[in-house]
């Protein structure tokens, strides 16, 4: 059946929005149990070092504080973010989303020294069970995280070019869960790998 | 390393040049695929199937795309199973006409495509279709995601049926357990177009389960309240919870698989640390709560089918909803009862074991229900009643089977043997595909506004019917004669006359199989006085019969108010159904789009590209879909205005066609 007036684009009734937000949910917690079987996988296979190195010869303390420093700072700057968004400041929105990517791809730079540095040492993931299943978990996240610096450019994009429009707010709001979303699932990493790592 | 431009693809390693029976595999499978786009292009349509199908966003025409996926790989998955049963009828002591090379293909694409291919996008296909309609709505919530996810199916189905034609599939069974499907031992690509088709069809199933379950939360016609829907919501809801729920654990399994066989990890080696029963773990994580997922929608249709065909109100309502929700949530804790061989202590194999026997309690109040619910019913013998009576039947002796293997020292005898087969089978085929079949014998006019052929219908039940006790309670036996599953040839004569009698079986099924075809094409032909005017041709009980047949594209004109279980059979009591309303308003309904279709081709060829190693145009495919994904959340004006004047015309000739009904 062919209808007249198809043409014409307007925009999805308002109720939309909270169906998107319960969406995303949903995926988040789809996404979680990604990370919880990742968890479960690199718990039981922490002891498979197979003579090969274990964490607490290959974590540095120092070098995760500085990752956690990046990413909570980033969370922090994302939340001021929502702050200018809810005023309507597009000019400060775009300024704390940009200091949000540039904390996100420091820590993702980090992420990746780290993954050079033990590739370096021998202690790549083809090295023992330990180590693919670290490299997999927190790689991983550092993949996630990096979707999510390209989510945030996209949506510099839109609030540069659409202004903040429903649709764009909606899309922020969700970039927000996300990006809180992964900062919840780096504190567990950092609890769950670098820390008994170093303490052993 | 050589770093070659079509990685590891060569014509040599591609061609089923192996057995003249891949060959002729893949010469059908091309000429098949010739043949539609010939037919297409023959009768000038590809316009029409572009702008009216592939690119639209209503949920009713994806939903028919999907299920009309499922009845060709149907047809794909049934022809590996008579291939098998042929084989084991003239194996004993000799090779059959398979090398045992092509058998281990045949037996691994048959288990995944009936799952992942058929089951899957056939029960995605029917809620799609019909839940919005049973919760009085106009759409899913997200109807481009919906799109998405009919595309990604697709690309999985896609590499499946090329792998038949480019490579070989996997060898390492449906559930590919390493170390044997790992790089050391099956260094090939069967693994890898195993690994990749349900890697991207499994995304598509978690989208669909999110969508589905936003749907039947947020888009309920008022007055419907969660204990007003038909239990059809209600299974498609747990399902879908399921989806969201345990795909992941899919994706983790293959994922970490993949990074074995790409990156040399030890996740599931047998050295340097791997661990290889977590594989089996991770796998049924998933696997478990997949065979509810499978289940329960077909549970939901019975349900309808039941209340309808023995016109009376379902009885214990309350009762199935919660039976439901009780299965979802133990579906969770029985995943270990599919290994318990593996050496875990008493204490775990017993709590798995009694946790499995735990959940036939909530099925066989389901039993009951339907089983009241039909006593003293006025019953017609539709088609779909007959599906829903061999169902109950058949699915209570594959249940008493289950329990049997649910105690772990009788497992150990059994596992792995033929009787296992024939349990998961005995499942499967009544629990799901018969509940399917159901669904499409009894929604069809719903989907196309004319009725199948019952006559077809009925003998393609008894066909079905009679051929699985055929080929499936020989293999019940077999089991305890000690025959494993899975074998290409075997040297016990004993073992031989019950393998012919279950070939038998498989030839009558495929007899059904072919009523199934004639009644479609009969069905067709005749559709001019199969026309269902109504909408409602079943004297249905549902506000999906409130509709007409197909329905227009908002589905209600004016949104249905609901004050009970039976919404229109309620209405219909009040004398309050197709009333004239005072005035119509504009609706608001998603516009077509090509970027699900463009989504899907570049997941095919992301997963071609990573099968055959060429990760440029991996990588490639992979930018190019975040791209396309980038480029569509800058469109914001998603939906198109349909106004009031339109709408009244549609709902005017129809009005008409009732009172011409009513008048005759």
């Amino acid at each position: 059946m062919s209808i007249a007036g198809k043409d014409t684009a307007v925009l999805p009734e308002a109720d939309v929005y909270e169906q998107r937000a319960l969406g995303f949910w949903l995926y988040l917690m789809s996404d979680a149990i990604i990370f919880a079987l990742l968890f479960a996988t690199y718990l039981v296979m922490v002891g498979n070092t197979a003579g090969g190195p274990g964490g607490g010869d290959l974590f540095s303390l120092s070098h995760t504080f500085g990752e956690t420093l990046l990413l909570l700072t980033s969370s922090l700057t994302f939340g001021l973010a929502s702050v200018a968004l809810d005023s309507g400041n597009r000019r400060q929105l775009l300024g704390w989303l940009a200091v949000t990517f540039a904390l996100g791809l420091g820590f993702v730079a980090m992420e990746l020294r780290e993954f050079h540095g033990l590739i370096a040492l021998g202690a790549g993931p083809e090295r023992s069970g330990f180590l693919s299943a670290f490299f997999t978990l927190v790689g991983t996240h550092g993949l996630h995280v990096s979707a999510g610096l390209v989510f945030i450019l996209v949506m510099m994009a839109q609030v540069a070019v659409k202004g903040l429009s429903r649709p764009v707010a909606s899309r922020l709001e969700r970039l927000g869960l996300f990006w809180h979303f992964l900062d919840i699932v780096w504190i567990g990493i950092f609890s769950a790998v670098y820390l008994p790592g170093i303490l052993q | 390393m050589e770093m070659r431009i079509l990685g590891r693809l060569t014509a040599a390693d591609a061609l089923p040049l192996y057995s003249w029976v891949a060959i002729g595999g893949a010469v059908v499978t091309i000429l098949g695929f010739l043949a539609i786009i010939g037919t297409i292009t023959w009768l000038g349509k590809w316009r029409y199937v572009w702008t009216e199908w592939l690119t639209s966003l209503d949920h009713k025409r994806i939903g028919i795309l999907y299920v009309m996926l499922a009845l060709v790989m149907l047809l794909r998955g049934f022809v590996d199973a008579i291939m098998m049963r042929a084989q084991q009828a003239f194996a004993l002591n000799s090779g059959g006409y398979l090398p045992p090379e092509h058998f281990d293909q045949i037996f691994s694409s048959h288990g995944t495509i009936m799952v992942f291919f058929m089951a899957m996008p056939f029960l995605t296909g029917l809620i799609n279709i019909i839940v919005p309609q049973q919760i009085g709505a106009r759409d899913v919530a997200f109807p481009f995601m919906n799109s998405v996810s009919l595309w990604l199916t697709a690309a999985g189905a896609g590499l499946v049926l090329i792998s038949l034609v480019v490579g070989r599939f996997s060898t390492a069974g449906w559930t590919g357990y390493p170390p044997y499907s790992g790089a050391g031992y099956n260094p090939g690509v069967g693994v890898d177009y195993w690994i990749w088709a349900i890697q991207v069809s499994g995304i598509g199933s978690t989208l669909s389960g999110i969508n589905f379950i936003v749907t039947i939360l947020k888009r309920r016609a008022p007055g419907m309240k969660l204990m007003r829907m038909p239990l059809f919501c209600w299974t498609t809801l747990a399902s879908s919870i399921l989806m969201v729920f345990a795909f992941p654990a899919l994706t983790v399994t293959t994922a970490l698989l993949a990074l074995d066989r790409i990156f040399d990890m030890h996740f599931f080696t047998n050295t340097d640390g791997g661990n290889l029963m977590n594989y089996i773990n991770l796998f049924w994580i998933w696997g478990h709560p997949e065979v509810y997922i499978l289940i329960l929608p077909a549970f939901g249709i019975y349900s309808g089918v039941v209340s309808t065909f023995a016109a009376k109100r379902l009885f214990g309502y309350k009762s199935l909803v919660y039976a439901t929700m009780a299965i979802a949530l133990l579906s969770f804790t029985v995943w270990l009862h599919h290994f318990f061989t593996m050496g875990a202590s008493a204490g775990v194999n017993a709590f798995f074991g009694v946790a499995t026997m735990v959940i036939a309690v909530p099925t066989g109040v389901k039993v009951f229900d339907w089983l009241m619910t039909l006593f003293r019913g006025r019953i017609t013998f539709h088609p779909s009643m007959l599906w829903t009576l061999g169902f109950i039947v058949t699915f209570t002796i594959g249940g008493m089977t289950g329990v049997l293997l649910a105690l772990p020292p009788a497992d150990y005898l059994m596992h792995n043997s033929t009787f296992l087969v024939a349990h998961f089978h005995n499942m499967l085929i009544p629990g799901a595909l018969f509940g399917y079949l159901a669904g499409y014998m009894y929604w069809f006019p719903k989907a196309f506004g004319f009725t199948l052929d019952e006559r077809w219908g009925k003998r393609a039940f008894w066909c079905w019917i009679s051929g699985f006790y055929l080929a499936f309670m020989p293999l019940y036996m077999l089991g305890f004669m000690g025959m494993a599953r899975r074998m290409e040839r075997y040297d016990v004569a004993a073992w031989q006359p019950p393998l012919v009698i279950a070939a038998l079986g498989a030839a009558v099924i495929l007899a059904g199989i072919a009523c199934l075809v004639i009644q479609l094409i009969a069905s067709i032909r005749t559709r001019e006085r199969r026309r269902d005017l109504t909408g409602d041709p079943w004297d249905g009980r549902t506000l999906e019969w409130l509709t007409a047949s197909p329905p227009a594209p908002y589905n209600f004109a004016v949104l249905p108010q609901v004050r009970d279980i039976d919404a229109l059979h309620e209405m219909k009591r009040r004398g309050a159904v197709y009333e004239r309303p005072e005035r119509y308003e504009d609706i608001l309904l998603p516009r077509n789009t090509g970027a699900g279709v463009l989504i899907g081709g570049f997941a095919f060829v992301f997963g071609f590209s990573a099968v055959w190693h060429i990760w440029w145009a991996a990588a490639a495919a992979l930018l190019a879909l975040l791209a396309a994904a980038a480029a569509r959340s800058f469109c914001d004006r998603t939906e198109f205005r349909l106004s009031a004047s339109e709408i009244q015309q549609i709902e005017e000739r129809r009005l008409r066609q009732l009172a011409g009904e009513e008048a005759l």
